[in-house]
Formats: structure tokens, C-alpha cells, sequence
């Protein structure tokens, strides 16, 4: 088992708490992701600035990362028609299930909300077996 | 103009704790997500370091407030109960999320890296996001 990433995965999972924390101190939201990047579909409005804002952060934070050693995986693996499908999948899923592992699985749980606890669960048991079945017939 | 400031300052710091995380590495999350394989724990700790950051922050800091910080109203889930809809949808993004390995955060942050193969992915969850919102 390779354990040296450990702390840097936990660094990291410090910085995103933080953000998460920054984004409901100050503008009082919950960093949602999905949720946030489904209400910028519509028409722009004045109403979606801070949505904007936190996206284009989201965006562009490699930039502040990448010279500090921390780049991003290039190239992506995965083929176009299984990204496609698990995209789709991905994006009608979280908005009928309000939420990702951002929204359920960090603000969710932090506020200890058992909405978000099931969420969490459901999703991850999910994933796993969808990782199972993939390798059986792979 | 604040509230701006500090959305983009949220979402440069989300941003940049997934790719220091290496969250954004779809490999690296279905090591993680493989635990009837050769199971990779890594990721356990940034959900971990995460939630060490916004439990108390939430539970002792923004809990006891009436007002953010810049005295705006705290816009804060009312459902408690679960539903059909939330265990449904949760395990379709389920599906999706164990397929690609990429979470909505995650797609988003690998914009600016290997671009043409995220957008085949991220066109279509956008698309999932609207169809949702439309029809369900």
C-alpha cells in the first residue's frame, strides 16, 4: 500500500473544508457543486454573480496549484461513449438526489444532516458496486 | 462585491484541494471506490481532512450565528427526512460516479487540463443537470 500520499490527500481535504467554510461564513451557501452549477444554466442574472465567481475559482485553481507541484492528471483516461453515459448519469443524478460528495458528503455531514448521511451512503455503496460489476465483466 | 470575492477565494481553495488531493485523478478514485480489489484508501482522508475543517466550523462557528459574516442570511437545507427521490438520485449519480471515477467538483477543475476528454464528459452532465431540473 502506498501511504505517501496520505498526507497530501488530507491537505487537500483540509483546503476543500476550508473553502466549503469560506463559501457559507461569507456568502451563506452551501458549496454544492452540482447544485450550484445547475442554477448557472439558465438565463445570467445579478442573483448568480457569487455562482459565477466560485466556479471560475473552481476552474481555474490549478493555475495557483500547478506551480507549487500539484498539476492536473493530463492526459484523462476513458473513452468518449462511457464519459458520456456516466456523465449524463452523473448530472441527473445528483439533481434529483440534491446533491454530490460535495454537498451531501462534506456540507451534508458536517451540519450532521441525516438526509445527507443517507445521500452519502446510498452513493457511495453505489459506486463500489458499480466499480465490482465493471471489473467482473472487464 | 464582497460576496464575489469571497465566493471566488471558496471556490480557488475547493479548487485547489482537489488537485492537491489528487481528486481530480479519475484513477485514483475508483482505486478508491475498488475495495473488493486492490483497494486504494487514499481518498478516505480528504473526505476526512474535509469534514476535520467544516464539522466544527459549522457545528461551533456558523451554528450559533444569525447572520454571515458579511450579514447576509444563511441559506441552510430545510428537508431532513430522506425520500425516494434523494436514495434514486443517489444512486444513479452513484452509477455515473463508479463508471468515470469523476464527481460535478472534479469535472469542473479538469477544465483547464486534459480538456477535449473532460468536456466528453462534462457536456453531458450539464445536460443530465437541465434535463433533471425540466422533466423530474
Amino acid at each position: 500500500m502506498n501511504t505517501a500520499l496520505f498526507g497530501q490527500a488530507f491537505i487537500g481535504g483540509l483546503l476543500i473544508g476550508t473553502g466549503a467554510m469560506v463559501l457559507m461564513l461569507f456568502n451563506g451557501r452551501i458549496a454544492g457543486i452540482s447544485g450550484i452549477t445547475a442554477s448557472t444554466l439558465g438565463k445570467p442574472a445579478r442573483q448568480h454573480l457569487w455562482r459565477y465567481a466560485f466556479i471560475t475559482g473552481l476552474v481555474l485553481a490549478p493555475f495557483i496549484t500547478a506551480p507549487l507541484g500539484f498539476g492536473l492528471p493530463v492526459p484523462l483516461p476513458g473513452d468518449a461513449i462511457l464519459l458520456a453515459v456516466a456523465g449524463v448519469l452523473v448530472g441527473i443524478g445528483t439533481r434529483l438526489g440534491s446533491g454530490c460528495t460535495s454537498g451531501h458528503g462534506i456540507c451534508g455531514l458536517g451540519r450532521l444532516s441525516v438526509r445527507s448521511l443517507i445521500a452519502t451512503i446510498t452513493f457511495m455503496v453505489t459506486a463500489i458496486l458499480t466499480v465490482l460489476v465493471l471489473r467482473l465483466f472487464s | 462585491m464582497k460576496t464575489v470575492l469571497s465566493a471566488l477565494l471558496a471556490g480557488l481553495l475547493f479548487g485547489a484541494g482537489l488537485t492537491v488531493s489528487t481528486m481530480t485523478d479519475p484513477l485514483r478514485v475508483l482505486a478508491f471506490l475498488d475495495i473488493f480489489g486492490q483497494w486504494d484508501p487514499t481518498l478516505a482522508f480528504v473526505m476526512g481532512g474535509a469534514l476535520c475543517v467544516y464539522l466544527p466550523a459549522y457545528q461551533f462557528i456558523i451554528k450559533p450565528r444569525n447572520q454571515t459574516l458579511l450579514n447576509s442570511a444563511f441559506h441552510i437545507p430545510q428537508k431532513s427526512r430522506a425520500d425516494a427521490r434523494l436514495v434514486a438520485g443517489a444512486i444513479l449519480f452513484g452509477i455515473g460516479w463508479g463508471l468515470a471515477g469523476i464527481c460535478p467538483g472534479p469535472a469542473l477543475t479538469n477544465l483547464t487540463g486534459d480538456t477535449q476528454t473532460i468536456l466528453y464528459f462534462v457536456l453531458p452532465m450539464l445536460a443530465g443537470l437541465k434535463l433533471s431540473d425540466k422533466w423530474l
